[in-house]
């Protein structure tokens, strides 16, 4: 038992190794060795989730044995290791299903090069999510960055290198912002690590002269991790970098990485500056408002978009909208619906953007809504693949999706007044529009178009992880208070 | 403005982190962009460093026997510093390589330029 509390240090020391290892071995080797490790930490982090359920109790893994206010720490409780665990599930689909992708996308003697760079970004995911304290935070996360260009520009083509230097000038804007809240913070408080810093705030936030530095510090750290996560107004990078990347890279960019920033940011709001406090800040409710533009916006621009995977990649957007209006609207029930979210989401968009190239492929490789007329009928198991997740997108109940709208509605009851009210009816707007684009492929995809006989060979190692993520999204949309339980007991946990 | 003047060197790495922030925003020209970065970052760590320094102390190692907490400054905001440096290097060098490509394929820094070309070179599939 004593010995899964070294797990959470074990998954990124052993990602960090792994990264080094995949440098040394062949490609196929590299990828074999990757979905074998990734099944590791999948059990470590299930092993973790299951100690901290079972003892109803977090622990903190000390770095070294420095004692608090000096060592490094990493931490686990229900929360971090259910969102561990999720994350890891879906890297390995996404793993599984575009390998083939990759093999085509990518130069054969640099695939080795590409699972490298993949498991230095696992390592970075990792210590995001279990780390408490914040610099490793920053560090982190700028290794996150660097190697979510990696796995974008990966791909050579023009488009590629474009969009990842408009994405790297956008995150490296949010990275600075954050390390500069971060420089503040640790000003004010003398501390890096979470609870002391906690501890410190609570007590600062009685004088007004710190107060403000405290809400200018974390209105910074807010604009910083929501610029990299693609909050409206700085969602407009996100259809380049998901359109054109390898699928892989696209599904690992929009459910992990930018979620991972956002949970970050949770932890940080929880942890750091504490919930009551957050609560009485006024940063509130601009991410609430921003929440609610980028659910209105970003649903209008995937109207506009003529590609199925800029589609796609602008609803993203909206979805991070939800998000930050489920944190918005603060609380434990606004935070559960959050996180609720941002686990039906990375479920839902990974498969959306794994099963479009393959729509694309029997379209004779294009993602042209035009050109993609009938292309279910060719192919029944990809429409599938593509339909379930589109009603869970639009919130059809048993998915995930009608859970987590489900779950936000009841947030915003909580709250009442102008919010239930501004939540209600954007809510509706947004779930239209959502409906209105999703159908609206869904109605081209179906309808018969040219006879052209396209055989693309079914294999197991694309269908059997695909319908893992169809089986976990039903599982959330139908045992819904499950997860909402252990997302709760999370937060206890959190404070 | 008193405290102003106190903060002097605060004050001044506030106005180097603007001055970064804006040319990384604004400016069309990729190398400037990543000179924006640098002065951006920069500043953020000399406002670390000028935080952690206190008049009159000395850096963290012992000298001539005086153990006191009292005599020596906080050896870790440097290290912070130290870590924001290994990482700012590490992301100017991705970001230069990236220019490097882009500048082979479109024979430009000027981004509006390169995206005006990109809509006519590129495949849109």
């Amino acid at each position: 038992m004593d010995f899964i509390r070294n797990f959470p240090m074990f998954s990124v020391v052993l990602s960090l190794f792994s990264g080094v290892l995949c440098t040394l071995l062949p490609g196929k080797k590299a990828r074999i060795y990757t979905i074998a490790y990734e099944c590791v930490l999948i059990a470590m982090a299930a092993a973790v989730l299951w100690l901290t359920v079972h003892t109803g109790a977090s622990f903190t893994y000390v770095m070294g044995e420095f004692p608090a206010p000096w060592g490094n720490e990493l931490r686990a409780g229900v929360l971090e290791s259910a969102v561990a665990l999720l994350f890891m599930s879906v890297m390995l689909c996404s793993v599984l299903a575009g390998k083939r992708y990759v093999d085509q996308d990518i130069d054969e003697s640099k695939i080795n090069l590409y699972y490298t760079i993949l498991n230095l970004m696992t390592a970075a995911i990792m210590a995001m999510t279990w780390t408490n304290d914040i610099f490793s935070g920053y560090v982190f996360l700028e290794i996150l960055t660097l190697t979510s260009c990696g796995i974008l520009i990966v791909r050579e083509i023009g488009r590629t290198t474009l969009a990842a230097v408009r994405y790297m000038i956008l995150n490296l804007v949010g990275s600075g912002l954050f390390l500069l809240g971060v420089v503040l913070m640790y000003d004010i408080t003398g501390n890096l690590l979470m609870v002391p810093m906690q501890h410190e705030i609570a007590m600062l936030y009685q004088d007004p002269g710190a107060r403000v530095v405290l809400i200018m510090a974390t209105g910074i750290i807010t604009i910083g991790l929501s610029i990299k996560s693609g909050l409206f107004p700085f969602h407009y990078w996100m259809p380049d970098t998901y359109g054109w990347a390898t699928p892989t890279s696209a599904s690992i960019l929009s459910s992990l990485v930018s979620k991972c920033y956002i949970f970050l940011l949770i932890k940080i709001y929880w942890r750091v500056i504490g919930i009551d406090i957050f609560t009485k800040m006024p940063i509130r409710n601009i991410v609430f408002v921003l929440g609610l533009c980028g659910m209105i916006f970003g649903s209008v621009s995937a109207i506009r978009a003529d590609n199925i995977n800029r589609m796609v990649a602008f609803s993203s957007a909206a979805q991070i909208g939800y998000i930050y209006m489920g944190i918005g609207l603060g609380g434990t029930a606004g935070f559960t619906a959050a996180v609720f979210h941002i686990m039906a989401h990375a479920v839902t968009k990974s498969q959306l953007f794994l099963t479009t190239p393959r729509l694309a492929e029997i379209s004779g490789n294009s993602l042209r809504f035009k050109n993609l007329q009938g292309c279910a009928l060719k192919d029944p198991n990809a429409g599938l693949f593509f339909l379930l997740p589109s009603l869970s997108m639009i919130g059809i109940p048993i998915f995930a999706g009608f859970s987590s709208k489900l779950f936000f509605g009841m947030a915003a009851a909580d709250n009442g007044g102008i919010k239930l009210i501004l939540v209600m009816l954007t809510m509706a707007a947004s779930s239209m529009l959502n409906a209105l684009y999703f159908i609206r492929t869904l109605i081209r995809i179906y309808s018969p178009g040219d006879d052209r006989e396209v055989r693309i060979p079914h294999r197991l190692d694309y269908n059997i992880p695909m319908f893992a993520l169809t089986v976990g999204n039903l599982a959330m949309g139908l045992f819904s208070w499950i997860f909402v339980g252990a997302i709760q007991q999370g937060f206890t946990m959190f404070m | 403005m008193e405290n102003l003047l106190a903060n002097s060197t605060e004050a001044v790495a506030i106005i180097l982190f603007g001055i970064g922030f804006t040319m990384l925003l604004f400016h069309r020209n990729l190398f400037r962009k990543l000179i924006g970065l640098n002065v951006m970052d920069t500043g953020v760590f000399l406002f670390l460093a000028s935080m952690g320094y206190i008049e009159g102390r000395k850096a963290p190692i012992i000298t001539n026997g005086i153990q006191s907490t009292e005599a020596y400054i906080n050896p870790l905001p440097a290290s912070l510093v130290l870590t924001g440096i290994v990482v700012s290097v590490s992301v100017t060098a991705i970001m230069l390589s990236l220019t490097v490509r882009l500048y082979m394929r479109y024979h430009t820094l000027n981004l509006d330029e390169i995206y005006k070309m990109s809509e006519h070179l590129e495949d849109d599939r």
